[in-house]
């Protein structure tokens, strides 16, 4: 494997309820980078991240992590490499019958059989990077939307993955606790050399931390490349999502019927 | 008039697929058994939720409905003479059917729904999924738990419904009545047989418990991640629980109790 | 709440259903825990047992002395062969004591009552009741009745 991509995408096609999501996306994603994923909402970057999970199977196509082809691997074997995997879900997706403590244990007690003290340490140190050692005890009712993200990312690093794919890990959060999480995002990747998935429609903070990043609309990347190639991209649409327009290309549409037709001005008999 | 015939065929090959869904879902659960040292204390809290917090409508129940049979026995055998029959007829109701079924609706409606809703509620706020991505398997480690739970919580929560109806009859028909109660004792020692009745119906609490538990963390599992989606799901369980557990209890009282 | 907590109650719980099913098993159903009292047997020809079943009672004035084992039907004589276990220690039942099947209510369940006779000598294990009478019937009463016999 002396590629340097550790997830590659090929031709994947996806559709949900009828509706065609992915068609034919292809994507490299280089090991031991920060790569943003970005798009308009609802154009599937979730979906695309369940499916670089396993918990989606694409109707055709490739999806390579580390060297497997993740739709073709036994249950066993999709167990074992999702742990080396971290996931920060868009909810955060704390388990609530749990305390913060015991939330981000979780995943320690149930894949090592370290001693209790020493899970203590390794939890402890967790919620310290993320700042909230001192909410150790409290419920996850008890916490702030951006709390309970701070504590979701505590979890998914807690078996230190080699692989994070963090879900719009920007919105809801305060500038203070945003400008932490960049610095977390970065840290990680450069100290534990973490590969990186960034997904957010959040074009500045994502392209102030990523070393990639690629948009994706309509099924399809449209641009990819570094940060200074897409803002020196030469496609309208790229441009168009970058800088924030409402009117172009891309459509703010959810795909329906012609509008006159809908509105019920143009029937016919 | 087609339309009506296609939407009869649509449904019932709707059934059918979630008859497989179910099934396959089953499969799923049953053959991932946790480690004893992991499973054990998952378990143990599910039977202290599905079974211990149902406790008190069970028992209190019990005793109402015992007191009932106390009552309307004593009216209707009196009119033949034979009050003292009432010991007999509170503890062959009780023991074969209405321990086992009134306890399984009322384990649909207290444990189930609450099954329902709460894995429905964390399959709407990703924790499975979030569990799924750690390399936990939500089967095994939510799922399972709660569907044994019930199974050995029903026969459990059956036999103390009965126990109780039997207790709240004899106050009835012995201390206020006035039957004597050699004969109330006396009459259902010699009537009830303890491999027949009773056993039979622990059986059946057995079957109604995994049922009632089937269906009940099925629809959690399958439902739509929505509130609405939820509500529905709930409410499918109390009502799927209570059908099944009717119609199975017709099946296996003609299979214990009928002459063929 | 701690889990230590929880498995007591949890195992106060299932003791519980042991419990209730102790109690379906001595009390309601009468099983006995001395279930293997001795017991010796004896039996008794009956041309018409009516409604009487394994299991049954054997009382005498009133009390139980044992049980039904099983009822045969004798090939030679197309009598009905009654079976009983009755307890050891009611070892004296005169020899010349009738066996008699009655019915307790109108219309409760039938057993066997001995009516004691006055001979010195007792049954011993494995002997024939040399007296019976059968079950009461009433249709059989009635139809005589009404037939004026
Ligand atoms: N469970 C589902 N069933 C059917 N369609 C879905 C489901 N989840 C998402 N979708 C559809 O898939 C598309 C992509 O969703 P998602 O990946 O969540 O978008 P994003 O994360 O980019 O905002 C949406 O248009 C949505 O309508
Ligand atoms: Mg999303």
């Amino acid at each position: 494997m002396g590629s340097s991509a550790y997830i590659s995408l090929e031709n994947v096609v996806f559709s949900r309820s009828g509706r065609r999501i992915f068609d034919g996306i292809s994507l490299d994603i280089p090991r031991g980078k920060v790569t943003a994923i970005m798009g308009p909402s609802g154009t599937g970057k979730t979906t695309l991240l369940k499916l670089i999970g396993g918990q989606l199977r694409p109707d055709s196509g490739s999806i390579r992590v580390d060297g497997h082809e993740v739709p073709r691997l036994k249950r066993t074997a999709l167990y074992a490499l999702r742990q080396k995997m971290g996931m920060l879900f868009q909810s955060g997706a704390l388990f609530t019958d749990l305390s913060v403590f015991e939330n981000v244990a979780f995943p320690i007690r149930v894949h090592t059989n370290l001693p209790e003290d020493m899970i203590r340490d390794i939890v402890l140190m967790k919620l310290e990077a993320v700042g909230l050692r001192g909410a150790r005890d409290l419920m996850p009712s008890e916490l702030s939307g951006g709390m309970t993200r701070r504590v979701a990312l505590a979890r998914s690093i807690a078996l230190d993955p080699e692989l994070i794919m963090y879900d719009e890990p920007f919105t809801g959060q305060d500038p203070i606790a945003m400008g932490v999480l960049v610095k977390l995002i970065r840290d990680l990747n450069s100290s534990m050399g973490l590969t990186s998935v960034l997904v957010s429609h959040d074009v500045t903070e994502s392209l102030s931390i990523c070393h990639f990043a690629c948009i994706i609309a309509d099924g399809k990347v449209i641009g990819q490349g570094t940060p200074e190639e897409l803002r020196a991209h030469e496609s309208e649409r790229v441009q168009q999502f970058l800088q924030g327009q409402p009117d172009g290309p891309v459509p703010f549409h959810y795909p329906a019927e012609d509008a006159t037709t809908d509105f019920g001005l143009g029937r016919k008999a | 008039m087609l339309d009506r015939v296609r939407a009869l065929g649509q449904t019932g090959i709707n059934v059918i697929v979630s008859f497989g869904r179910s099934g396959q879902f089953l499969f799923g659960v049953l053959r991932g058994v946790p480690k004893p040292a992991v499973g054990f204390p998952l378990l143990v809290r599910q039977i202290y939720s599905v079974g211990v917090l149902s406790l008190a409508i069970v028992v209190v129940s019990g005793l109402f409905i015992g007191m009932v049979l106390g009552l309307q026995g004593y009216t209707i055998l009196s009119d033949y003479g034979s009050e003292s029959a009432i010991g007999q007829m509170i503890a062959l109701t009780l023991v074969r059917e209405l321990g086992p079924v009134v306890t399984a609706l009322l384990f649909a409606g207290r444990a189930g729904s609450a099954l329902t809703a709460e894995i429905g509620l964390m399959k709407a706020t990703e924790q499975l999924s979030s569990m799924e991505m750690m390399g936990v398997d939500p089967l095994r480690r939510v799922i399972s738990p709660r569907l044994w739970a019930g199974f050995y919580t029903m026969p459990v929560l059956a036999l103390i419904f009965s126990v109780v109806g039997i207790w709240g009859g004899m106050l009835v028909g012995v201390e206020w009545l006035g039957v004597y109660d050699g004969s109330f004792w006396g009459n259902m020692q010699s009537s009830v047989e303890f491999v027949d009745d009773v056993l039979n119906g622990v059986i059946k609490s057995v079957v109604f418990g995994f049922v009632c538990a089937w269906i009940a963390v099925y629809q959690g599992y399958d439902c739509v991640p929505t509130s609405a989606g939820i509500s529905s799901a709930t409410t499918k369980t109390v009502v799927y629980s209570s059908l099944a557990v009717l119609g199975l209890d017709f099946v296996l009282t003609a299979v214990m109790f009928g002459n063929f | 709440m701690a889990q230590r907590t929880v498995e007591i109650i949890v195992g106060l719980f299932m003791i519980a259903g042991l419990a209730a099913l102790l109690f379906m098993a001595l009390q309601v159903s009468g099983l006995s825990p001395k279930a293997a009292e001795s017991t010796y047997t004896l039996y008794a020809n009956f041309n018409d047992t009516g409604g009487l079943t394994p299991r049954g009672r054997i009382s005498m004035a009133g009390v139980t002395i044992g049980t039904i084992d099983s009822i045969t039907l004798d090939k030679k004589t197309f009598q009905a062969r009654v079976k009983m276990a009755i307890h050891s220690d009611v070892d004296n039942i005169p020899a010349d004591s009738a066996a008699v099947i009655r019915t307790s209510g109108l219309l409760g369940e039938q057993y066997i009552d001995v009516s004691v006779g006055g001979d010195m000598d007792s049954l011993k294990p494995g002997d024939t009741f040399y007296s019976t009478q059968s079950a009461m019937n009433l249709e059989r009463l009635i139809s005589n009745f009404a037939s004026g016999r």
